[in-house]
């Protein structure tokens, strides 16, 4: 292969521990009786529950839809029934619960129908959707969600930004192999994967790049490569050397380009896949089917050390015993590998699509830290930075809580490999230090935007409640200055309609008070029962008679109408 | 002799004008301290410090009037960065005032006769409901001031401390053995 590699800072050469697990094939585990799927196992927004307790759900269903942008789904791994949705072990360095879709299994691992695709004629977009939708994150370690990687970005002079595509086989940390398995036995479908992934972002050129201490895998990749005749893809093996399978370290490596500090490897116009993701897209796209399963190395302190097909709820218990149970005097399991790895704290957390590898401790195999000493400030942490970092300035500020000069030392580039704490003749747990002031330093951001944000709230009440009394006080003057308009007018005797009707009401009165001068003046009373009718005379004469004799009846029957009353 | 004073004088008159003019044109609009010291405090606006808010209690600590030690939200780690502001000593809590967990006001459903009192004493507008009907308190809004219980007429609300989930946990400050050396 012709093309020159680059060396990056530092790193180092611990023992592999790959021969443990790499020697034997993938083997698939029998049918258990119960999966936990956690709705957090990808970097964002948790999925959200899309089933209830009691439903019954298909192998390959969506229990939990995409929340958001940064978020994709989660399915069920079988057939069977929901039993609960709440708070389960997760596999985590805090042994914090978290929320989990409980399924019990029906012994039918009936699937739901899977669409197969022809990739060939899609637009990427609609992929992205399809990719979401199935559930793909990052399988390296970091999970994050694949599609929004997939997406290239604005072009730039009618290309995409993204020119490299590198996919990841470097497998540099120790104990683990299942990306080695996975190359030498599913090596097709990587390379259709890769071809995919480069499909959907205008990639130029596709690099599988692969640490020489698997020749197996890349005589697999070569041969798979060979019978495609795929011009676009390159296989290159890089130098064995921890961390070269850190994204930027293999970036380098393979192009010679560092990536700025603070910034993303498509900075650098390159973008990178973990081997597993690419298989898992592949799986997806063509054939429909959703991330319910991937490869795990199970090793250490165990029976049968080897790589399985793990389906995603997997309790990690029975992943022990799929490979032959832990033998006697285990003391511990670690998640992921042993450089960047953390202590399991309970083993009914499940497998997610984060854990790559599970190791049995032994003391023989892990002898126990030996006690530490003040720094000496020697500098061999530096020399082995792959970031080219300083690590002991580093932490000497995280150590005093001097969280911002820590950042000014480019903390947050610190890709937390643990070269470092490998090192160091003192034995101080260096990245301990860094993850505290990392996560210490997010925490008070968030404080900080809280704060800003009830800042902002309660300016706005306060100026919402002045502007409140200032328009009452308004809607009052206004009021009182009409009333007092109306009470001013009658005084004045400006309304000419009041005038004229005053005036003839007055006239009126003259007039009556006239007439009533005038005939008393002739002697007449005014009478109106004089010279009526005979016919008037007589009704008035029966009205005054029907008067009298109900005036009667009443005084007559008033004692009976009235009854004593009851003694009480 | 004379001229050259006279130019030296001339030169001299000319920058100055030119540096005067820049002052004035170029001024950089310094951060005024109160807004210096409102940026520091944690915006709760509980009115534990006895002022009605946390710009007030930031006005009176610029004045001189107030203590730097009164916000037991803001903590210790608000003092000691005050005071680094202010060039003065960090000191204890003030006589009184403790520093209790992040927690969030909880409205009781069943409860709740719909008063609106609550909402009226929210200080960053983070209860939602209307005259008769329940309320309810959006819980990423909530400051945790505890403003909210006393006008409660039927006791309906009670704070709840904040629980550490996955999306919130800290890695702890390290703690493993060292080795005696003398």
């Amino acid at each position: 292969m012709s093309r020159r590699l680059f060396h990056f800072h530092g790193g180092i050469h611990p023992e592999g521990h790959k021969a443990a697990s790499s020697a034997t094939p993938i083997r698939s585990m029998d049918l258990l009786p119960r999966y936990v799927v956690p709705l957090r196992q990808h970097i964002g927004t948790p999925a959200r529950p899309v089933v209830a307790v009691g439903d019954r759900v298909l192998k390959g269903q969506v229990i939990g839809a995409a929340e958001g942008y940064v978020s994709t789904a989660v399915h069920a791994p079988t057939s069977g029934r929901v039993t609960a949705i709440e708070p389960r072990a997760v596999p985590h360095p805090s042994g914090l619960f978290d929320l989990a879709i409980a399924i019990e299994t029906d012994g039918e691992d009936k699937a739901i129908d899977m669409q197969p695709l022809d990739w060939r004629n899609q637009d990427p977009s609609a992929l992205r959707n399809r990719i979401r939708e199935m559930g793909l994150a990052g399988l390296g370690g970091a999970v994050f969600p694949s599609y929004i990687k997939l997406n290239p970005g604005t072009p730039r002079g009618g290309a995409s930004p993204i020119h490299t595509l590198i996919l990841n086989g470097a497998e540099c940390e120790p104990w683990i192999t299942c990306d080695d398995r996975l190359m030498r036995e599913r090596a097709m479908e990587i390379l259709e994967g890769a071809r995919i992934m480069g499909h959907m972002l205008g990639a130029r050129s596709i690099i599988v790049g692969v640490e020489d201490n698997k020749p197996e895998a890349l005589a697999a990749l070569a041969s798979a490569l060979s019978q495609v005749a795929a011009g676009d893809i390159e296989v290159v093996a890089v130098p064995t050397l921890y961390p070269g399978g850190g994204g930027k370290q293999l970036a380098y490596t393979l192009t010679g380009k560092e990536v700025p500090a603070g910034g993303l490897s498509t900075d650098v116009g390159i973008q990178i896949f973990n081997v597993g993701t690419a298989y898992s897209l592949y799986r997806a796209v063509t054939l429909g089917e959703p991330l319910i399963s991937r490869v795990v190395t199970a090793t250490g302190h165990v029976a049968q050390p080897g790589n399985f097909e793990v389906r995603i709820g997997t309790p990690i218990s029975d992943l022990i015993a799929a490979a032959g149970g832990a033998l006697a005097g285990a003391s511990g399991e670690i998640v992921g590998g042993p450089m960047m790895g953390f202590d399991l704290m309970d083993l009914a957390a499940p497998v997610t699509k984060a854990v790559n590898c599970l190791i049995v401790k032994s003391p023989a195999l892990f002898p126990p830290k030996p006690e530490a000493l003040p720094c000496i400030r020697c500098g061999a942490c530096a020399r082995v930075c792959p970031v080219e970092l300083q690590p002991f300035e580093m932490y000497w500020f995280s150590r005093a809580k001097e969280f911002g000069k820590a950042q000014s030392y480019n903390l947050f580039d610190c890709i937390e490999c643990g070269c470092c704490s490998y090192v160091c003749p003192s034995h101080i747990p260096l990245v301990d230090y860094y993850r505290f002031a990392k996560s210490e330093i997010w925490e008070r951001e968030r404080e900080k935007q809280a704060a800003e944000q009830a800042r902002a709230r309660h300016e706005f009440k306060t100026f919402r409640l002045e502007r409140e009394k200032r328009e009452k006080a308004e809607k009052f003057a206004k009021a009182a200055e009409a009333s007092k308009a109306k009470a001013a007018v009658p005084a004045d005797g400006e309304d000419p309609e009041a005038a004229r009707k005053k005036a003839i009401l007055e006239a009126a009165l003259a007039r009556a008070a006239k007439a009533k001068e005038e005939m008393a003046a002739a002697g007449i009373a005014p009478k109106n029962t004089d010279n009526l009718p005979a016919r008037v005379e007589r009704e008035i004469s029966e009205i005054e008679a029907r008067r009298a004799a109900m005036s009667e009846a009443q005084t007559a029957t008033d004692p009976a109408t009235d009854p004593p009353r009851a003694a009480p | 002799m004379i001229s050259a004073i006279l130019v030296m004088a001339g030169i001299g008159l000319v920058l100055g004008g030119i540096l005067g003019w820049a002052g004035i044109r170029f001024r950089v609009q310094e951060d005024p301290l109160v807004d210096k010291i409102d940026a520091i405090l944690p915006q709760t606006q509980c009115g534990q410090c006895g002022y009605p808010g946390c710009k007030p209690y930031a006005e009176a600590i610029a004045k001189g009037e107030a203590d730097i030690n009164k916000c037991p939200p803001g903590g210790e780690e608000g003092i000691k960065r005050l005071a680094e502001l202010l060039g003065v000593d960090p000191k204890p809590l003030g006589e009184g005032l403790e520093p209790k967990p992040k927690s969030v006001a909880v409205i009781d459903e069943n409860t709740c006769i719909g008063c609106t009192l609550c909402i009226q004493a929210c200080p960053v507008d983070a209860i939602v409901g209307a005259a008769k009907q329940m309320h309810v308190i959006i819980a990423d809004r909530c400051t945790g001031c505890e403003l909210c219980l006393p006008p409660c007429p039927v006791d309906c609300i009670h704070m709840e401390v904040v629980k550490e989930d996955l999306g919130t946990w800290k890695w702890r400050y390290p703690i493993y053995p060292m080795k005696r050396v003398s």
